[in-house]
This record gives structure tokens, sequence and C-alpha cells, in this order.
């Protein structure tokens, strides 16, 4: 993480270390694995009173950061996430708030207050995304009078059995369009899923000609595109953090491991072959911390090169932060797949986190439209 | 130290004045600015003439040695004021001849480590663009084994004579100076017996050839030395205690161009490599709307960003005094695996055209599929990436040594290859 952070900031982290270290031990994860929620009210509750989805807001909306510098707070917060392979859906609630930040109507305002106060969570169905072709859109969000109909079924959606809203992205033929729902309006249905991960809990939603007022519309109607953007680049900078978490939390027990096994009368640390293993994966960690810092520092700066520095974040650690655990497994030989050992719960964490809000090729393709549009314009 | 900040221009400062000069001074960057390499000699000479005018031009603007101290001439500035100047040169010419190895390591180690006056003599000279310098360390017997050097320095009465030979010495047909790690001692063991000498190129005894590698170029040199004659006073340190230089010197040379006293232009929005973009490879291929094509040309921006962030990263832990100097292996680590997909990426996407090219294709390094075939060039030259994964694994992660059968055993009776010098 950064060389440097102020007591503030540190102050937040490490209070969020200890609660997770508490509250949410493997241990008690690993025993808890059938609970359909993945964790309890009391949990998110408290953790929303540490700042858990308050740093993206605005202070007029009952928001603020720590630092001035919200998406930097917020990563530290991911970065303890991962260490842990903490439970919660700190990416959709943190996502949605800060989407909500700033937005008039009723609705909007009483999810917001549930998301700060962490009373409510909010799950959201990404229909539609940059890196698909108009066509490819899973979810439709139409006008049929003055109402808005949503249609269409999409998944994973994280803890959507849980969420009191839904911030649904789909398409028309005018664009992108982002709606709030309350979880329980008619025509949706929710059917949960196996999933990759512990204690981090997934569904998917369908939407049968679910019907909304134009209130209930983020922006205007097919303009959704750059807040769906900035949305993602949210997404990127949390799921980044928390994976760059889950590789410190696994490397460093693969480092221990390497010096307490003893093969053939000698210590796993002293075979270059695995020597130079760790040199690499010691690389990919660095590179992915740099990448990390950097897309949560370039989206708290609304730099113009966030949207570019997210989403090489996303697709290397997407790539290397899945590969560094995948190569610890391999360091640790039969164990390593094994329930009882610890290691899983962090790849499942990478894991996992390649596969929200775009995987490394998806992103990578949004990186060289960007590219191939620069040039164009050069 | 609160004092002396206040008194230095704040970066800010500087960086408006920085880019004011470098606007009205300086003409748009050039293709050998970018390649480091020309067609032929006639061409490279003229690069060469170009690089010590603009380094002079620097000088005389008061940009030469921004972190140099001011009785050397330098500007006695701080590594940030440098990364604001070379911020700020994006897209401009710059003397890039001077840069590696010239201001680093050779600049880098005689600061640390020369008199006085071998400071005085040569880094004054330096900024004014007078003076070229050259590394020499490998040898025909051995590069990474750079403290196995065979190279000897005999000392004949107020003077040396130095004998042997140098080899893949990047520049040294038209460079002026060299700094050489030469072997002072045989009966002790090899880390122990190293002598570091300031060499003038252009000296008699001194033999230069050129080495042709496989894409045509003939950069790389290997000179022998037959008792080449130089005074005690270009000595470097203590005699026999070449190695305590050596380790600084190793550590410069993997920082590369992410030395302070490097002035070559950086970011992530301006054209900083040579030849046709991967966009523009694609395009001619036919394949530019093709996802797979997409994902290639993402990954290729993908590592263009990991390398500019590692080293912030590295520069960051190294200025708050947190990162020991080993980290640099990792920086140098990620450039050659980033360096080498790159030109991977490239070739897959020049598909069957990277088999053949026209004259006019021809530029810089050369077409994707040179490229290709030189691949490895940024695994291997500067210390190989085995080598800087060693130094992770042992002096970063603190795992065992590697055995070794040269440790406390006299140098002249270290075990040896078949064709070891
Ligand atoms: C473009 C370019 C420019 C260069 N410029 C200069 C220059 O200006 N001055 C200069 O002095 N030199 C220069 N070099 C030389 C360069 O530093 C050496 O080539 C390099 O250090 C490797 O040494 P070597 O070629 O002798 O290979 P060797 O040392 O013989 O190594 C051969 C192979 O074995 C591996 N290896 C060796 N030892 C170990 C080990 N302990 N563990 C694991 N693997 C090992 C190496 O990584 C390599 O793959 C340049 C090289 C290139 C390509």
């Amino acid at each position: 993480m950064w060389h440097t952070i102020d007591s503030d900031q540190e102050l937040l982290r490490d209070t969020t270390m200890r609660y997770l270290a508490e509250k949410v031990p493997l241990a008690r994860q690993r025993k808890d694995r059938d609970d359909p929620a993945g964790f309890d009210a009391d949990y998110w509750a408290a953790g929303a009173e540490l700042g858990w989805t308050s740093l993206l807001v605005t202070e007029a909306d009952g928001g603020g950061s720590v630092s001035g510098k919200g998406a930097v707070d917020l990563a530290l917060i991911a970065y303890a996430f991962g260490r842990h392979a903490a439970p919660g859906p700190l990416v959709d609630c943190n996502v949605t708030a800060a989407a909500l930040s700033g937005q008039a109507g009723e609705l909007q305002s009483a999810a917001l207050a549930d998301l700060i106060s962490g009373a409510g969570i909010a799950a959201c169905c990404l229909g539609a995304a940059p890196w698909q072709q108009p066509g490819e859109a899973a979810i439709s969000i139409g006008k049929d009078g003055g109402d808005i109909l949503i249609n269409g079924s999409i998944r994973p959606v994280e803890s959507a059995g849980q969420a009191k809203y839904f911030l649904v992205t789909g398409r028309s033929d005018a664009g992108f369009t982002q709606v709030l729902l309350p979880a329980d309006a008619p025509g949706i249905t929710i059917k949960p899923l196996k999933a990759l991960d512990v204690s981090r809990k997934f569904a998917s939603v369908t939407f049968e000609n679910v019907r909304a007022p134009a209130a209930a519309l983020l922006g205007a109607f097919g303009r959704a595109a750059e807040p769906l953007a900035r949305q993602i680049q949210n997404a990127a900078v949390i799921l980044a953090a928390e994976s760059v978490g889950a590789m410190d939390a696994a490397f460093d027990m693969t480092l221990d491991w390497a010096f307490q096994r003893y093969t053939f009368g000698r210590a796993l640390a002293s075979y270059q072959a695995l020597k130079h293993r760790f040199a690499d994966m010691k690389h990919w960690l660095e590179a992915s911390h740099a990448l990390a810092d950097a897309a949560a520092d370039a989206v708290a700066a609304q730099s113009l090169l966030a949207a570019d520095t997210t989403s090489a974040a996303k697709s290397y650690i997407g790539q290397y932060g899945v590969e560094l655990v995948q190569d610890c497994v391999q360091m640790f030989g039969g164990i390593g797949v094994t329930y009882e050992h610890d290691l899983h719960f962090f790849l499942r964490r990478v894991t996992l986190n390649s596969r929200l809000y775009g995987t490394p090729a998806e992103h990578r393709r949004l990186l060289a439209a960007t590219q191939i549009e620069q040039e164009q314009a050069a | 130290m609160s004092e002396t900040m206040d008194l230095i221009e704040s970066v800010e400062e500087f960086r408006g004045r920085a880019r004011d000069w470098i606007a009205a001074n300086l003409g748009p960057i050039q293709p050998w600015d970018l390649s480091q390499h020309c067609e032929n000699d006639a061409v490279e000479l003229v690069a060469v003439a170009r690089d010590r005018a603009l380094q002079r031009q620097l000088y005389d603007g008061g940009f030469a040695g921004i972190c140099v101290p001011p009785d050397l001439d330098g500007q006695g500035l701080t590594p940030a004021h440098q990364r604001a100047f070379n911020e700020e040169l994006a897209g401009y010419e710059f003397p890039s001849r001077f840069q590696v190895p010239t201001f680093n390591p050779c600049l880098a180690v005689l600061l640390e480590f020369a008199t006085p006056a071998q400071k005085k003599k040569h880094i004054p000279a330096i900024l004014k663009g007078e003076e070229v310098w050259v590394q020499m360390l490998s040898e025909p017997g051995g590069g990474s084994d750079v403290a196995g050097a065979s190279t000897g320095a005999v000392r004949d009465g107020d003077d040396w004579l130095l004998n042997g030979s140098k080899v893949w010495t990047s520049r040294a047909w038209w460079a002026d100076w060299g700094l050489c790690l030469a072997r002072t001692n045989w009966n002790v063991p090899k880390h122990q017996g190293l002598t570091v000498f300031l060499v003038p190129l252009r000296t008699p005894g001194m033999e230069i050839h050129r080495i042709e590698r496989l894409s045509g170029e003939t950069e790389a040199c290997q000179e022998f030395l037959t008792d080449v004659r130089i005074p005690d006073s270009y000595r470097v340190g203590e005699i026999d205690a070449g190695w305590s230089i050596g380790t600084r010197w190793m550590y410069y040379e993997r920082i590369g161009h992410n030395s302070p006293f490097v002035t070559h232009p950086i970011g992530l929005t301006k054209k900083t490599a040579e030849g046709p973009t991967i966009i523009q490879i694609a395009r001619k291929a036919g394949r530019l709307d093709d996802p797979a094509t997409r994902e290639l040309i993402g990954e290729s921006r993908t590592l263009d960003i990991v390398t500019h962030e590692l080293q912030r990263r590295l520069a960051a832990a190294a200025a708050s005094g947190k990162g020991n100097t080993d980290l640099s292996s990792i920086d140098r680590l990620a450039r050659g695996m980033a360096g080498a997909r790159k030109a991977s990426i490239a070739f897959e996407l020049a598909g069957s055209t990277a088999a053949a090219w026209t004259e006019e294709e021809d530029v810089g390094y050369g077409p994707p599929g040179m490229q290709f075939l030189m691949r490895q060039v940024s695994c291997i030259g500067g210390g190989t990436t085995e080598i800087s994964r060693n130094v992770i694994a042992e002096r970063v992660l603190g795992m065992p040594r590697e055995p070794s059968g040269d440790r406390n055993v006299a140098y002249r009776d270290i075990p040896r290859g078949p064709k070891r010098g």
C-alpha cells in the first residue's frame, strides 16, 4: 500500500483491520459457509459506522472522506477486506452510494441514508457495460408512456437476496440508462447461485416487465454512459485494492512456508527454481500495489488518466493476482488445495474479483478503444 | 534540512521555468532519441554531435545536472525537480546518448566515490557535453559475475598498466571515457582484489572492435587492452577495494533511466517509443477490429502503465527511506519482462507481414519481426533478469544464497570453464 498515509488514514485502516480480525476470522467464515447471506446485519451496520460506505459521498449528503481523497481512503478499507477475505457488499454499496450522492428524489435520498447508516444495502445489476457491443446488453430499459419498463436477467449479482435496493443498468436504442428500484418491486425474481467465494454470496436477478416511475431514473434516460464509466472506475479501485490485500496475505503465508518447509534436507527457500518463482511473485505483487494505488489516486483526483489507470489495474491485477495465488498453491503442494488451509480464501477472493465489473480481457478492450480514439484524434 | 528546503526553488516554480525554456529551445523528439540507433555510422555521428550540442544548451540554460551539486556546475535540486523536468520534456528532443550510461551509472559513481580533483575534472565536462562515458564491466569470460573480472591492472611506478579485454561496451567506438573494473590482486577471493579506474578510450594500447548484433547494428564494442598506461590519479577509491564501489555501481545500473541524474521524457500521453504504434501495425495487418487484437493492444497499454507506476512506487519508497536499494531489481525485472512481452505483442499483431519488410519500414530497431528477434535484449542488457531474480529472492526476500564455487577461494584458484579468459 501507500508509503505515505497520514495518521487519520492509518487509524481508519487499522480500526477496520481490528474489527475484521475480531468479527470475521477465517475460522468463523469456514464454519459459517452455509449462511445464505455470508454476514449478519449487525456486522454490516457497525462497519458502516467505521466509514465503510460514506467515503465517496459528499459531506452535503452525509458522507465525507478522511483525507480529502475519498477513493484513496476507501481503498485502504478495501485492502483490509482483502487481507481478511472479509464478507460484505463493499463494492456495490459504495458504487451505489457514490452514484446517489447529489441525486434528487425521495427513493434516492432514502436509499443513500440507508447505505450510509448501514441499515440497508444495495446491489448493482450491471445489465449493460461499455465493453459490450450494444446488442449484447442483458437488460433493456425502455419507456412505456410516462413509466420506465425494465426487462432482462443478469448474473452474478452480489448480496441480491439481502439487498433493499437495486441499481439497475440497462440499454435501449437511446443508450445506457440507470434506475434505482426497491428490491421488492413486482416482477423481480431472485435466484441464489453457488459462487467462488466462501462468504460473498451471489444470485441471478430477473426483471419481467418491471415498471418504475420516471423519478426512479438516475440522470436522464439514455444518458448514463458517463456516470456508468465513473461507477466502473470506483468499483475497479475497490476490487483492485481488495485483491492486493488478498495477494499480500497469500504471499506472506507462502513466504513463511518456504522457510519452514524442508525437502531433501533443505528449505524450499534455498532452491533457485523456487526462489525465481518467488521473485516473479514479488514483481507482480509490487506492480499490483503500484497500480491499485495509482488507480485510487487517479480516481480521487478525477485525473484524465483515471479510466486508463483503473482499467490497467483491473486487467493486470485480475490476471497476475490470480497467477500469484495459484503459484502460492503450487508452493504449498497438496495442503494448498484443502478446505482446512487458509490459502483458498485468498485464491477465491482474487479470482472472484477478476470476474466482477469487467474481466481482464474486457478492460483491455476498453483500453484499446481509448487508445485508438486518441490516435485518431491526434 | 528545512532551512535549505526553503532556499531552493519549489518544484512547481521550476516546472514552469522548465516548460518555458524547453518550448523556446528544443525541437520535436527525433527517431534517434527514441531508438538510440541510427541506420549507419555517419548518421550516428551526426546524432552524437547534435547530442553534445544539446547537452551544452542544457548547461547554458541552467538545466544540466539538476541533482548535481552547484560547486560541480550542477543545479543542486532534488529528484522531484528532475522528474518534473522529465515530464515537461515529453515530446521534445534531448541528448539521449548522454543519459545511460554517462549520467547513470558513470556520473553517479563518480559523484559518490571520485576524489575532489577527479570530480572537478570530469563532472562539469560531462554537464557541458564534452565527455561521453561508457561502462567497462562485462568481459568475454562473463558478464553476470561482474566481480569475476579478469582484466588486470599492475602498478608500474606512478602509473598502472592495464591488460585484458572488455566486451559489449555500447558506444565505445565514439565515446570518450570508460569506467573500468579491473583486477589488481589475484591472490585473494574475487571481491577483495578489484579496483576501479577512469580510462580514456583514445589512448595507446586500446584497440576497439565493433560487434555486429543479429539485427545488423554494430553499437556494441570489444576493447582489447595491451599495456594501456594510466596515471595513479585515474584510480577511484582504494586499491583492491573496488567491489565496495561495484555494489553501488550495480545498484545504479539496475535503476537505469530512473536515476535522478537522467534526463529523458516520461509520461503516458506522448510518444516514447520508436517506430509504428501497435495500433498502426494492427491496422496495416487489417485486424484492428478483431476483439483478440483489441485485447493485445490493451495489454500492451497496461504494460506501459504498470511500468510507469511501478517506477513511481519504488521511487517513493526510496524517497521515504523505507525501501532498500535492492528493490530496484524489481523494477529491472519488470522492465525486462514488459519489454519482451510488448515485442511479442507487436509481432503477433503484425501477422505474416512480420516475416519480410520494405526498406521504408526498416526504421529504428526495425519492424516488428526484427524487434521480435531482438526481444531478449530487454532481459539481458544492464544485468540479466535471472540475476535480478536472484537479488530479489536473496536480498529483498532474505532467501538463502546460491551455493557458489568461488567463495573464500583465491581468485587464481577459482574453477573456470574451458574458454574463460
Ligand atoms: C544491449 C546490450 C548492451 C550492453 N551494454 C553493456 C555495456 O555498455 N557495458 C558492459 O560492460 N556490458 C554491457 N552489456 C553486457 C551485459 O551486461 C551482459 O550481457 C549481461 O550482464 C550478461 O552477461 P553475459 O552476457 O556474460 O552472460 P552470462 O553471465 O554468461 O550468463 C548467461 C546466462 O546465464 C544466466 N546466469 C548466469 N549466472 C546466473 C546465476 N547465478 N543464476 C541464474 N542464472 C544465471 C544469465 O542470466 C544468462 O541467461 C550489454 C548487453 C546488451 C544486450
